[in-house]
């Protein structure tokens, strides 16, 4: 049934606070969730003082400054730092977001940072995204085609063709937006999620793909597909100004135009 | 609901799960009854409202014979025909993302049976104002 609370064993509580060092003129406070599986302790909020004329101007520096300067325990993915590679994808301020391209004067108050939401927890700011990962391999994202590639040179594609796919070959895979999805955090084991359905769209508009229907077949489904309500927070949330909600608007137009 | 979190199975691959049972094969039509007779309902229940204004301080005697003219009787009836289908799609929708595991199936077929039952409901009691209105006629 309808889970209201926290399980016990997630109830977050008070962690401890790492003063700014003495001096410090532009002091912002930022709040970490915490949690490790080596003991069997709940998670906590470590609440870390930072001089930010000392770092650089996204989260993603003061989480670094934090694990290279203060308390190296601290654990995070990140890798490009400018939003190309979205391993930094956590729940900032709220919105989940990517660290590396969110400015820390952009957020009023105390900075509050979580994992992204509503997936088992690694440590601290990593969550398990494997079920999400397992997820887009079911859809077959890559080229499905029958008819033999030219032998010496590319599948042909007309600009046309090629400008359906923008706003989706742009997809990361941060899944920000499938961890900022209700219908994705009640029913995600059998609802694929913005990311996957954007990906799934990116190749059922693409023009050299010949399995068109059988990734519209995969798809026909009260949960896989069906389970989007139209919330909306996918668009919202995404980093890289993507919108998955009409990407999956456009799914469900062809799911009509091919029975009617 | 399961006693793990959705996608932590040590044993089964997360690709086994992520595939699952394979898509169920229906959900468009599901989803499409629920815009169509949203979009229905909207000139069924402004026709509705107007009659309810114009029908208000007549008597009982009125109100029967209003009933008993065929537009009348057919628009009531579709109106009470598309609310308590749009409910149950409705409700199904709410059940499939709030109730898991073995209480899903059960409450999903309540759902159905209680607005079937309520929708018959409304239509028989169309039918008994038709049949009291030609009575009278």
């Amino acid at each position: 049934m309808v889970e209201l609370r926290l399980p016990r064993n997630s109830e977050i509580g008070k962690g401890k606070t790492y003063p700014a060092p003495a001096g410090a003129k532009n002091v912002r406070t930022f709040r970490v969730y915490r949690w490790t599986p080596d003991d069997d302790r709940n998670p906590v909020v470590d609440s870390y003082e930072v001089d930010l004329d000392a770092i650089g101007p996204m989260v993603l520096d003061a989480i670094i400054h934090i694990k290279n300067d203060v308390d190296p325990t601290l654990t995070f993915r990140r890798s490009c730092r400018e939003g190309i590679c979205g391993s930094c994808a956590m729940n900032i301020d709220g919105e989940n977001t990517l660290a590396c391209l969110k400015p820390i004067k952009d957020i009023k108050g105390d900075v509050r940072i979580y994992p992204l939401p509503h997936m088992p927890i690694v440590k601290d700011l990593v969550s398990n995204l494997d079920g999400a990962y397992a997820q887009l391999r079911a859809i077959n994202p890559w080229l499905q085609s029958d008819s033999a590639p030219p032998p010496d040179a590319e599948r042909k594609q007309s600009i046309e063709e090629r400008a359906k796919l923008d706003g989706m070959w742009e997809c990361i895979l941060c899944f920000c937006c499938t961890t900022s999805c209700p219908s994705y955090w009640w029913n995600g084991d059998k609802y694929l999620g913005p990311a996957v359905l954007l990906a799934a769209y990116r190749w059922i508009a693409d023009s050299r793909d010949e399995h068109t229907g059988d990734r519209l077949d995969g798809l026909e489904d009260t949960f896989k597909l069906y389970a989007c309500r139209t919330i909306m927070n996918c668009t919202q949330t995404c980093p890289k100004g993507l919108n998955p909600a009409k990407a999956i608007g456009r799914i469900k137009e062809l799911q009509i135009e091919r029975k009617a | 609901m399961t006693d793990s979190a959705p996608h932590i199975e040590v044993m089964r691959s997360q690709l086994s799960r992520a595939r699952g049972l394979g898509a169920g094969g229906s959900g468009t039509a599901h989803w499409w009854a629920e815009r169509v007779t949203a979009a229905s309902l909207l000139p069924l229940s402004t026709w509705f409202i107007v009659q309810m204004f114009r029908l208000g301080g007549t008597d009982h005697a009125e109100v029967v014979k209003w009933g008993g003219k065929p537009v009348n009787a057919t628009m009531l009836t579709a109106l009470i025909i598309t609310t308590f289908y749009h409910a149950q799609l409705g409700l199904q929708v709410i059940v499939d993302d709030y109730v898991h595991g073995k209480a899903h199936l059960p409450t999903r077929i309540l759902v159905k049976l209680v607005t079937s039952l309520l929708g018959l409901l409304g239509v028989f009691a169309v039918i008994k104002l038709v049949a009291a209105g030609s009575r009278r006629s």
